[in-house]
């Protein structure tokens, strides 16, 4: 354990006296959490009858908001792409985003700023979100879209709001939110039309009456008070509750938010997941907030999810943290010296806010920009995603699941006694489950 | 004209089926949220008597007469077209509204025209605290009394007060009045029937644009 002054906190202190300001940056929490990777799966034997590899079917369908809307969302795998927003991300990485959930049959979603034509085009399923900042929100984009995400919080920053620093509003994200080229743009921490539970219901209704009762309408919380949350969400008419852990990432946002607020996703799920099956409600949820991998997904399933969502790992995949991207030539381009003039190197880098992603991802620079191939771009989330989906299934044939939303929770045992409170799931070689059993 | 009564749901869809030209009469909205929502044509329909939340919300190019007071957000997300409230309005009217046209005969509630888009307000009465919060784009007239924290955090909105100012908000500013203000002034109190505004005695609220870029030296005005 570090003692309270080590160099890089005496770092940072000396940066913030020189220069007065504090850290912001972008990607998920760094700080050392329980997580998935403190849970195990108990795979088949004597007691349980596992289920061919590679030969017996395991559904990965996937239902969302079936209770109240005429046309609900549909998807070949649980596993979505995260809003993030035009802006944050380059028109092209969007693109990519859209074309690759297409590709594998899930759905991926908008974010702050509005819903791009290229997007909607190149995604099949679309979630539109409803954003305190209402940037770009229209009836128009409303009624293209495939369900209705109403953002309360994320889990980078619950209750923080949003911020896209100036040299990421180039012309076309600041016509897009109304708002002066080069401005540090704030995004509102809470709804300008509604406070507290009572009138999100009615605000939920005015959604659906927009939409004369055909899409889905998920709420997004970030992990913090999630069982109250989540209850508050249901009986205010959520077809979907997105729940986003501390884990979850962020263009841009301060370091203090990332690091300090909110609780682990592996805690999150549990908590939500318990509190839809306490109010007996037609609702599924979607996890999201550190989502890596097939074991993640599988996880994330057992504990109640009914689907998850991505949004680092799908960056990760499109090449973000690459240290070459490839060129129309189809040569690889090393960009380690644009790395370094950020001060990072390659696998360690949480620069987008700056917009010079050397990547261009994250990035509104046109130069950049240039650096993604969309083709090349969807091809990898692509492939990224169906790596995810063979893992789940593998894992969960081998449970004995002939679907991947019939894993529970008795099909895992936690490694730490953290990682057991917060799953309530017994320590492994255990049956003790901390504050359930003893 | 088509008198409509019935549920909400029933009466939306059969105002979203109207063809343009086309006129509608709501009866009886006893107060009910969501109504008029999500409309898409150049039709006229009044809303004879109260009513609630998001009356007229998330449309365009339609005309919409209320015939009494109207509960929070109205008007919210106004794209174009126009909405009179013949009474008072609650919170939040024309919220982020993107265009159009919002007319309160009487007073309205907190945070009127936040996160204004492009869109017009006008209040015939007083305005609550926070008018105009975070406002972008578009214009707000005040035909009596501001409260406090009038235009906090504006950025490109402007708004006219015809009566008196409790307080401006974070860096909001009182700013000369041209003569393109006074015209504008003028168009709107006459469409809007608001005799009672003196376009050349408004007080012009803008920003003074101190907050566009983050920084700890402004830690003291938020």
């Amino acid at each position: 354990m570090n003692h309270t002054f080590p160099p890089s906190v005496i770092a940072e202190i000396q940066e913030r006296a020189a220069l007065g300001r504090y850290a912001i940056r972008g990607l998920g929490a760094r700080r050392a959490v329980p997580s998935f990777d403190d849970l195990l799966l108990l795979t088949a034997s004597a007691s349980r009858y596992p289920l061919e590899g590679y030969r017996e079917r395991c559904s990965t369908t996937t239902v969302l908001g079936a209770r109240n809307a005429s046309q609900p969302v549909v998807l070949d795998i649980p596993i979505t792409i995260a809003g993030m927003s035009f802006g944050a991300l380059s028109a092209a990485a969007k693109d990519a985003l859209g074309r690759a959930a297409s590709e594998v049959g899930t759905s991926t979603t908008t974010g702050d700023g509005g819903m791009t034509p290229e997007e909607r085009s190149s995604s099949k399923t679309l979630v539109y979100q409803c954003l305190p900042s209402r940037y770009g929100f229209n009836p128009d984009d409303l009624r293209k879209a495939d369900a209705v995400e109403i953002v309360l919080g994320q889990g980078a920053k619950p209750g923080g709001g949003g911020m896209l620093l100036g040299q990421k509003v180039g012309p076309r994200v600041a016509a897009m939110r109304t708002l002066p080229e080069g401005i540090d743009q704030r995004s509102a921490s809470r709804h300008p039309d509604w406070t507290g539970p009572d009138d999100l219901t009615i605000k939920i209704l005015e959604l659906r009456e927009a939409t004369d009762w055909r899409i889905p309408v998920y709420v997004k919380v970030g992990a913090t008070r999630v069982e109250h949350d989540v209850k508050l969400a249901i009986a205010a008419g959520a077809d979907v509750v997105v729940v986003d852990g501390m884990q979850g990432g962020t263009a841009a946002t301060q370091s203090a938010f990332i690091e300090h607020t909110g609780i682990p996703t592996l805690a999150a799920v549990r908590l939500a997941s318990d509190a839809i099956a306490e109010v007996g409600a037609d609702v599924q949820l979607i996890v999201s907030g550190g989502v890596r991998s097939g074991a993640d997904v599988a996880k994330a399933l057992a504990l109640g999810a009914d689907a998850v969502s991505i949004g680092v790992g799908a960056l990760v995949a499109l090449g973000c943290n690459d240290s070459a991207y490839t060129a129309e030539s189809g040569e690889r381009v090393d960009v380690t010296g644009d790395y370094r003039k950020l001060k990072v190197l390659p696998g360690d880098c949480a620069h987008c806010h700056t917009g010079a992603c050397p990547v261009g991802i994250a990035t509104q620079d046109p130069v950049l920009e240039r650096r993604l191939d969309p083709d090349t771009g969807a091809e990898r989330v692509a492939n990224y995603l169906r790596s995810l989906a063979m893992e789940t299934t593998m894992l969960a044939r081998a449970c004995g699941k002939s679907d991947v939303h019939r894993l529970e929770p008795e099909d895992l045992v936690a490694l730490t006694v953290e990682a057991a409170a917060m799953a309530r799931v017994p320590l492994a070689g255990t049956s003790w489950i901390p504050g359930v059993t003893g | 004209m088509e008198a409509l009564t019935g549920e909400v749901r029933a009466i939306n869809r059969a105002l979203r089926a109207l063809p343009d030209g086309a006129s509608a009469l709501v009866a009886d909205p006893r107060g009910r949220h969501n109504l008029a929502v999500g409309l898409d044509a150049d039709v006229r329909i009044t809303l004879d008597g109260p009513a609630g939340y998001y009356t007229g919300g998330l449309g365009k190019r339609a005309d919409l007469t209320v015939n009494g007071p109207v509960g929070w957000g109205v008007g919210e997300n106004l794209m174009s077209g126009r909405i009179h409230v013949k009474g008072d309005a609650s919170q939040s009217a024309a919220a982020t509204a993107h265009g159009g046209l919002v007319i309160v005969d009487g007073d309205a509630s907190l945070r009127a025209g936040i996160s204004l888009k492009g869109g017009t307000l006008a209040v015939g009465g007083d305005v609550g605290a926070y008018c105009g919060f975070m406002a972008q784009a578009g214009t707000v007239l005040i035909g009596g009394d501001a409260g406090d924290g009038l235009g906090d955090s504006l950025y490109e909105a402007v708004i006219y007060v015809s009566g008196r100012i409790a307080g401006l908000g974070t860096d909001a500013r009182v700013e000369d009045l041209t003569e393109d203000d006074v015209r504008k002034v003028r168009d709107l109190a006459k469409t809007c029937g608001f005799d009672h505004v003196d376009p050349e005695n408004v007080t012009r609220v803008a920003s003074a644009r101190t907050l566009y870029h983050f920084s700890t030296q402004h830690h003291a005005a938020y």
